[in-house]
């Protein structure tokens, strides 16, 4: 198998007019998907996109998978952008990825008028033509060309020097994952994926895939509903879907607002979740809920595609318990690195997780210093080239030998879903003229990003200044001004004594 | 009112709460300011919500979550 195209035309043949994927407003079946992501492809297959990334400014929905798989059936990879984030970052994400082709709906041309870049701009209308015979020439030969190794999509996260970085995935890649995650959790076709993950992150990567490797039908839920859980929990009732794979802070919501006392979607029978740390409170308010569900803890971070790690939850947890990663997914190798490099197998002693294998990402696109540094050589390999990737992230195995995430190595956190480095904000921050001096840590326990800054401004004039700059996920919630910084002995601002500070005045 | 208005300058200090009566429709606040807001306005008013309660309706102005925080006050 070379390529996910290979998933679309076999659910194409064996169910073509099974839903593949609905919104709120259409839906399309596996044979329209394949119809008009050809369509789409024709138009771009003249357009030399192969090997190439074409950045795709649109929301989830029906049409924008049709334009991704016409992306990748034209031989380029896509990258999904939010439009909403600062036109500043936006530049420095196209700057770096310097397309020559990208896709923007006619009603985000406003947004797409602030950004510098180059490239030809296409609206999805004007990619959805009929299929010509020199465009299906050109399908058939980039087709017999394509390899594995081709990139599939791009994915920006969060660059602690201020630029964000651009994790490239390859089809192999996939390919390799989602074998063992569909099987292992017994994903058919019969599923009803309830997507909640904006398409920017890779937890939408599993629905997207799943549904079109099984047939699984994928329901795309819009973005306003995860503020207001009745309506959520009626979408889900009344498409009937039997699946969650979504960010911890997703679920979060539902449990905080109290939405399971509301309904209790009748379909739902399988619940995943990744991209933090779930508290068990949380945890246990969906299992009493939900007592005949499969619940099943997901680790990973975006450069080793999707998930390295699973834990079908199988005993009881109580509030303040740490829930297992669990064991690696199948061609995989997961292990820990103590600092100087030497393995890590005694039980609760920590070590930096590092992961090997196929699952590997293609690095950060056009950005090999930051990819040097954490793709490298196996330091425990003398022997052969084999590459993993150092995730940041430190673990332990507890008293059952189970694999358990315990902390960051540097200053990125997780908040509401997003992975942010705490470096970019400051880097934001540094840009305000007003400010001499900040520094920003996250406050685990209420969950708000805490900024203390040194100079003559407020709180409001701050926000403003930031959005122009930094998503407004990454502002900070609580600011707090200062008259002099306090310093370690080597003259770096002492993030310890600022967090007591912090915790000695709130109180 | 003045408490409530207190709270939500603070969580979304950029916003216009005086003149904005579509907060929600027009997506002026995510869904982490709607959840600050609303663990806020637990707190402070001392009031529980359920999810019958957190509907757009109620959210579009602060002039309808105020009308919301009476109403459960009742």
């Amino acid at each position: 198998m070379k390529s996910i195209i290979e998933y679309l035309e076999h659910s194409s043949e064996q169910y073509p007019d099974k839903t593949a994927f609905a919104d709120e407003k259409s839906s399309c079946t596996f044979s329209q998907l394949k119809c008009d992501a050809r369509k789409i492809g024709g138009v771009l297959s003249s357009m030399d996109v192969y090997g190439k990334p074409v950045p795709v400014m649109m929301e989830k929905s029906v049409l924008t998978i049709k334009v991704m798989m016409g992306i990748v059936y034209a031989g380029g990879f896509y990258v999904i952008l939010d439009s909403s984030q600062p036109a500043v970052r936006l530049n420095q994400i196209l700057d770096t990825l310097s397309p020559e082709v990208m896709i923007v709906p006619r009603e985000n041309k406003i947004t797409a008028e602030g950004l510098s870049c180059q490239a030809v701009r296409l609206s999805p209308e004007e990619l959805l033509q009929p299929l010509t015979t020199e465009a299906e020439k050109n399908l058939d030969r980039i087709a017999g060309q394509r390899l594995d190794i081709d990139p599939l999509y791009g994915i920006f996260t969060s660059g602690s020097t201020g630029t964000p970085k651009g994790v490239v995935i390859s089809h192999r890649s996939v390919i390799d994952f989602m074998g063992p995650f569909t099987e292992i959790f017994g994903i058919t076709r019969d599923d009803v994926l309830g997507n909640q993950a904006p398409w920017d992150f890779d937890v939408s990567v599993k629905d997207i895939y799943a549904g079109l490797k099984t047939g699984a039908e994928v329901q795309i839920i819009p973005r306003k509903l995860f503020s207001f859980p009745a309506m959520l929990l009626d979408f889900l009732e009344e498409r009937k879907v039997t699946s969650l794979t979504w960010a911890v802070s997703a679920l979060c919501i539902v449990s905080v607002l109290n939405g399971l006392d509301y309904k209790v979607p009748g379909s739902l029978k399988r619940i995943m979740f990744s991209g933090e740390t779930m508290p068990v409170r949380h945890l246990n308010y969906w299992r009493e809920h939900l007592p005949d569900a499969m619940f099943v803890n997901l680790y990973g971070p975006t450069e080793i595609t999707c998930n390295c790690t699973y834990y079908i939850l199988d005993r009881e947890f109580q509030a303040g318990d740490v829930l297992p990663i669990g064991v690696p997914f199948p061609n995989e190798r997961v292990f820990l690195l103590d600092e100087n490099d030497q393995l890590v197998t005694e039980q609760n002693r920590q070590g930096e997780i590092c992961v090997s294998g196929t699952a590997l990402a293609l690095g950060y696109f056009n950005n090999e210093e930051q990819t040097k540094k954490s793709f490298v050589q196996n330091p425990l390999n003398h022997r052969y080239m084999e590459t993993i990737y150092r995730t940041g992230d430190i673990g332990i195995y507890n008293s059952r030998n189970e694999l358990c995430f315990a902390s960051r190595k540097d200053f990125q956190i997780k908040h509401m879903g997003h992975r942010i480095e705490l470096g970019e904000i400051e880097a934001a921050l540094e840009k305000i003229s007003e400010i001499q001096r900040s520094c920003c840590f996250f406050d685990e326990k209420r969950n708000k990003i805490v900024c203390f800054y040194q100079g003559k401004t407020d709180k409001k004039q701050i926000c403003r200044e930031l959005a122009n700059y930094v998503p407004d996920y990454m502002i900070p919630n609580v600011f707090r001004s200062i008259d002099t910084m306090p310093v370690t002995k080597n003259g770096k601002i002492d993030r310890n004594r600022l967090k007591e500070i912090y915790s000695t005045k709130k109180c | 009112m003045e408490e409530l208005m207190e709270i939500l300058e603070e969580i979304c200090p950029d916003v216009d709460f005086e003149e904005e009566t579509s907060l929600i429709d027009d997506k002026i606040l995510s869904s982490f300011d709607i959840l600050s807001i609303i663990s806020e306005i637990s707190d402070v008013f001392d009031i529980t919500l359920t999810p019958a309660e957190i509907i757009p309706e109620n959210f579009n102005s602060a002039q309808a979550m105020w009308e919301m925080i009476c109403h459960l006050r009742d």
